[in-house]
């Protein structure tokens, strides 16, 4: 009974989080809505494998977590430097 | 005493939807980029820990338990880091945050 609340209030929130990426006026306000649909859709996976009665689910829970972590950084560092491949001490000026 | 635990598990899934909701409430609704991220960031530690909680209550001491132990600890570790990353990256390439106008004392009108 509240895991299907749950479920749908995490989609409804899966939904406004996508409308602000939509929205979004500058390219980190996409990002933090990125971000934010991935730990939805996290807890969206673990709640789906209870509701469904396969725990199973928190394998693919866990590697959407580490897929999103690694892809906000990547994506982060090449909007601040211009350029995957830059050093980390310089910063842009 | 399973009733117990499950109207326990109820309740903080309840719980975690409501800040979720609120979270990807403010997310829309806030003016500027940098409250727009203090609304996330509820989504992503009470909201997440919530369902977390409630999900661990329900499974009882098994290995699911401890996945749902390792998806908090990485939410933990990474969603700080990627917020830190995020604000400082948009202080660097200008991104100015809303303030009230330097006259005033305090955020009363």
């Amino acid at each position: 009974m509240m895991l299907a609340g749950a479920t749908l209030a995490l989609i409804v929130c899966l939904a406004l989080a996508l409308l602000r990426a939509a929205l979004g006026p500058t390219v980190f306000d996409r990002l933090q809505a990125a971000n934010t649909i991935g730990t939805a859709s996290m807890m969206l996976l673990a709640l789906f494998g209870f509701l469904n009665g396969r725990p199973e689910f928190l394998d693919l829970a866990i590697t959407y977590g580490l897929l999103n972590i690694i892809g906000v950084i990547a994506v982060l560092k090449f909007f601040r430097q211009g350029d995957l491949g830059a050093a980390a001490g310089e910063e842009p000026k | 005493m399973s009733m117990v635990i499950d109207l326990l598990s109820g309740l903080c899934l309840l719980a975690g939807a409501i800040f979720s909701l609120i979270g990807a409430w403010g997310l829309l609704r806030m003016p500027d980029f940098y409250t727009r991220m203090h609304a996330a960031s509820v989504l992503e530690t009470l909201g997440a820990g919530f369902i977390l909680l409630g999900l661990m209550l329900q499974a009882g001491w098994t290995l699911v338990t401890v996945k749902l132990l390792m998806i908090g600890l990485l939410i933990y570790f990474a969603s700080p880091t990627a917020s830190h990353a995020l604000a400082r990256a948009a202080m660097l390439r200008g991104v100015k945050p809303l303030l009230g106008n330097p006259g005033a004392s305090s955020s009363k009108p």
